[in-house]
């Protein structure tokens, strides 16, 4: 067996984003030990790039808004294809996650009575985001890590797991290679938290960094855990494209919050034709109403600009298709439009945006203030994921959890912005809960060192001297291919080319090759995401082919409607015994009444 | 198509040189870019940290022509291109392998720096008020990326090696962000002045115009926490009147 270190913890967490450390954070509470493994340096995960905020029906900000609205709205902007009882736990425990983050030294933007404030964002009804300019994410990262470092909790920076340990049916830890000297590491654990984020990077076209391979999904999608919802992938409304280098990077909601607007090479304020009718009586029907709204006027009702993700992100393909699109292939989005309104544009455009502000002046000569940016569709978040169990966090697998992106449940077919922020507090909370608890009532496990050698062989394959492709390669032409057949707008014929392609790209990749030696080698490490690459990228093909709809984040050319009785199921994909991809779908348990009657009410 | 020479620093633990590589550029590329491009085609091996790509994770500093950058917010037009541009590793801190370095130091110093410690609830539902004007400062030094150009840049670490010594410019922001928290009633001063030895520092301001997130690091953190070591530990009158005085 070649040589390793071992580890031994009570619960070890996989991933060090928001999820993963506040996991993390309440496994240790809890007083069990904790290893939190990071792929990255601590503090970098992709979390820091979130911008607008986190949502939490704290009230701040317009008194008429609680976790009911909050429920509700997260409802409907999932297509109600969610896991309603996470939906419920996520209004109703925001709040108290948003304060805890205050409680540790996180400092929001404040209400003129010194609370915490709340913006606008699509498809919340009130003001809801707490936030810190539009670097809420790295204000959320950089509190769980500054606390977290004084837990107890052992963490192994730049360590990338290849591998779910099993005892028997249960987890029993993971294997994974520390990068700087290239050695593997066995972490023995009874309990496993996931929180790896999404799988952004299986498209060409995306906001997502290096890390975002999905490596959690195919981890427990090879233990025989269960993904569902793979065919909803949303794909942001507002990525730049101009220049072709940054073409992708995030262009936060909140520009549109802030009063932002969306508009045609012909001038023309497009998103005020299509309005859907779910949202109907919510959204504003002419430009000043819209803009009152944006300024916390109460009686108006939100700008189309503020309608969700999926609606405002087809709505922008439509107009590109049709020959009304920017220069560079995108539209237009606004901001600089509101020195009409307010002589303090300037300087208000700088404090609430100040990100933005300075990625546009850097990136594309582009100052925001006063021109008009372009932008376009870019994949950003991944809705589908590991089926847990909505109040413990349990996967299929016994001792296996999953947290924040990578597990499934809260945003049905389409995610709203400000709601992964609270997703990864309020689940990364109880999945660190529930596995210290497990850990606690669970006996120990063992390693299987016959798994331990052939796992560890699996993953020194890259090195052999056979083996001759470039794995960047590889994964480039991946990327083109979902962007092309599974990207914003589907098909059946080109999905089912995709598959079919990505059976070629799997023998490819058993041919990738890693020069060089093992000590800090992204080549190496590009080779291995691969197969979490193509497992993803075949979960999201198959899925995507087998709901033959449109709904949320889902679109399909050759099905464009939403059918009321594909409302009732999810797709759900396992590995067969023969190594195959089985897809099935799997019945909504049907809605709590009272839940039920909440949605009622809110209209 | 246009293309354009570079030379990365290729090594390990501080043994190695430049090569020089030629890619293919087009229009807005940042030198985050072209190295990728590099790695992708020419030299899978090469070992370099980056995440966001937009300047908000603070990963692939090095240093670019000899100055201190972020990697992906430095445009390649905004640099001489007749000649090869130069990437290298920070120098503050041991190489690891190409343009990775090693900067557990930093995470091991901000450990040793007493946390957060707020004051009791204002309201009964257990949440605070502050206001706007009195976070503004505390927000500005919250911006940081943990880059650690900061530190790459400081005479005391890069050029004295006095890690044992000093904190240097990242963590009396740190510092700086907790003292002037308006919810924190812990008191780092002391701490500051023996262990973190802020006297160390001179205010040639280095840190300051190298932040990519425009922290005034050294009038706005620095130098207020300088001021306050003075006033409780080398002057005797305001010691005095201090004692009339809320913290």
């Amino acid at each position: 067996m070649p040589e390793h270190d071992s580890f031994e913890h009570d619960v070890i967490v996989i991933g060090a984003g928001g999820a993963g450390l506040r996991a993390a954070i309440e496994a240790s509470a809890q007083g069990v030990s904790v290893g939190l493994i990071c792929k990255s340096l601590l503090g970098k995960a992709h979390t820091v790039m979130a911008e607008g905020g986190m949502a939490a029906a704290i009230a701040n900000v317009d008194e008429r808004d609680n976790w009911k609205v909050h429920f509700s709205d997260t409802m409907r902007g999932g297509q109600y294809v969610n896991n309603w009882k996470m939906a419920e736990l996520h209004a109703k425990e925001a709040p108290d996650r948003v304060r805890e983050l205050e409680a540790w030294g996180a400092v929001f933007d404040r209400t003129p009575d010194g609370k915490i404030l709340q913006r606008n964002f699509g498809g919340h009804k009130y003001p809801r985001l707490a936030h810190v300019g539009d670097r809420t994410g790295l204000e959320m990262i950089r509190t769980l890590q500054d606390h977290g470092i004084h837990q107890g909790i052992e963490v192994h920076m730049e360590v990338t797991v290849v591998a779910l340990l099993k005892d028997g049916d249960r987890v029993a830890g993971a294997l994974a290679y520390e990068r700087e000297k290239g050695r593997f590491r066995v972490f023995k654990a009874k309990a496993v938290v996931l929180a790896t984020g999404g799988v952004g990077r299986a498209f060409k076209i995306s906001s997502n960094s290096w890390e975002y391979t999905g490596d959690g999904h195919s981890l427990a999608y090879h233990a025989g855990a269960e993904l569902q919802d793979m065919e909803f992938v949303q794909f942001h409304p507002t990525g730049m494209v101009f220049p072709p280098s940054v073409r992708g990077i995030l262009v936060t909601e909140g520009v549109r919050g802030e009063g932002g607007i969306l508009k045609n090479n012909r001038g023309e304020r497009f998103m005020f034709d299509d309005i859907p009718d779910l949202y109907k009586d919510q959204t504003a029907d002419n430009p000043e109403e819209g803009w009152r709204y944006t300024q916390g006027d109460k009686s108006a009702r939100r700008p189309p600009e503020l309608l969700t993700r999926d609606h405002v992100a087809r709505c922008i393909v439509r107009e590109i298709r049709e020959g009304r699109g920017s220069p560079n292939g995108g539209v237009f989005l606004d901001i600089a439009w509101i020195k009409e309104k307010r002589g303090d544009a300037e300087a208000h455009i700088k404090k609430k945006l100040p990100s933005m502000y300075h990625q546009f002046k850097q990136l594309a000569d582009i100052d925001i203030t006063k021109e008009p940016m372009e932008v376009g569709p870019t994949t950003h978040y991944m809705m589908g994921g590991i089926r847990v169990d909505a109040e413990t966090q349990m996967s299929t697998i016994p001792g296996l959890f999953a947290a924040g992106e990578c597990a499934v449940g809260l945003h049905g077919a389409n995610r709203l912005g400000g709601n992964s922020l609270s997703d990864l507090l309020v689940f990364g909370k109880r999945a660190g809960e529930f596995a210290a608890k497990f850990a606690a009532e669970n006996g120990g496990v063992t390693i299987d060192n016959a798994q331990v050698d052939d796992e560890t062989k699996k993953a020194l394959a890259p090195f052999e001297a056979s083996r001759t492709e470039n794995p960047y390669e590889i994964q480039a032409d991946l990327q083109e291919m979902m962007q092309d057949k599974v990207g914003i707008v589907r098909k059946e014929e080109e999905m089912l080319e995709a598959v079919a392609e990505i059976g070629e790209l799997w023998k490819r990749t058993a041919n990738a090759k890693a020069p060089g030696n093992v000590e800090y080698n992204p080549g190496w490490h590009t080779a291995l995401d691969l197969e979490n690459l193509l497992t993803v990228s075949e979960a999201i093909a198959r899925s995507a082919i087998e709901r033959r709809e449109s709904r949320g984040a889902q679109f399909r050319e050759d099905y464009p409607e939403k059918k009321p009785e594909l409302a009732k199921f999810n797709v759900v994909v396992k590995k067969a015994e023969d190594g195959s991809m089985e897809v099935s779908r799997a019945t909504i348990p049907e809605i709590a009444p009272e839940l039920s009657e909440i949605i009622k009410e809110m209209g | 198509m246009k293309t354009a020479r570079f030379k990365l620093w290729r090594g390990e633990r501080g043994e190695g040189d430049f090569v020089e590589y030629e890619t293919k550029i087009t229009e807005g590329m940042v030198v985050l870019d072209a190295v990728l491009q590099i790695q992708a085609e020419q030299a899978n091996d090469l070992a370099c940290r980056w995440n966001c790509k937009a300047g908000k994770c603070g990963s692939c500093s090095a240093e670019v022509n000899g100055m201190p950058k972020l990697m992906c917010m430095t445009r390649l037009n905004s640099l001489p291109m007749d000649k090869p541009v130069t990437v290298e590793p920070m120098r503050a801190f041991p190489s690891i392998r190409d343009l990775a370095t090693d900067v557990s130091w930093n995470y091991g110093v901000k450990e040793k720096i007493r946390p957060f410690a707020p004051r009791e609830p204002d309201a009964e539902d257990g949440t605070w008020r502050m206001s706007q004007k009195d976070v503004d400062r505390v927000q500005e030094f919250r911006k940081c990326i943990e880059c650690f150009l900061c530190q790459d840049v400081c005479h005391v670490l890069r050029d004295h090696h006095m890690h044992e010594d000093f904190i240097g410019p990242r963590f009396l922001v740190y510092a700086a962000a907790l003292e002037m928290h308006p919810l924190d009633t812990d008191d780092r001063l002391k701490d500051l002045k023996d262990d973190s030895n802020i006297g160390l520092c001179n205010i040639t301001k280095c840190c300051t115009k190298v932040c990519p997130e425009h922290i005034t690091i050294t009038d706005n953190a620095i130098i207020p926490l300088k001021e306050r070591v003075v006033d409780e530990f080398y002057d005797p009158v305001k010691k005095f009147l201090k004692l009339f005085r809320r913290k």
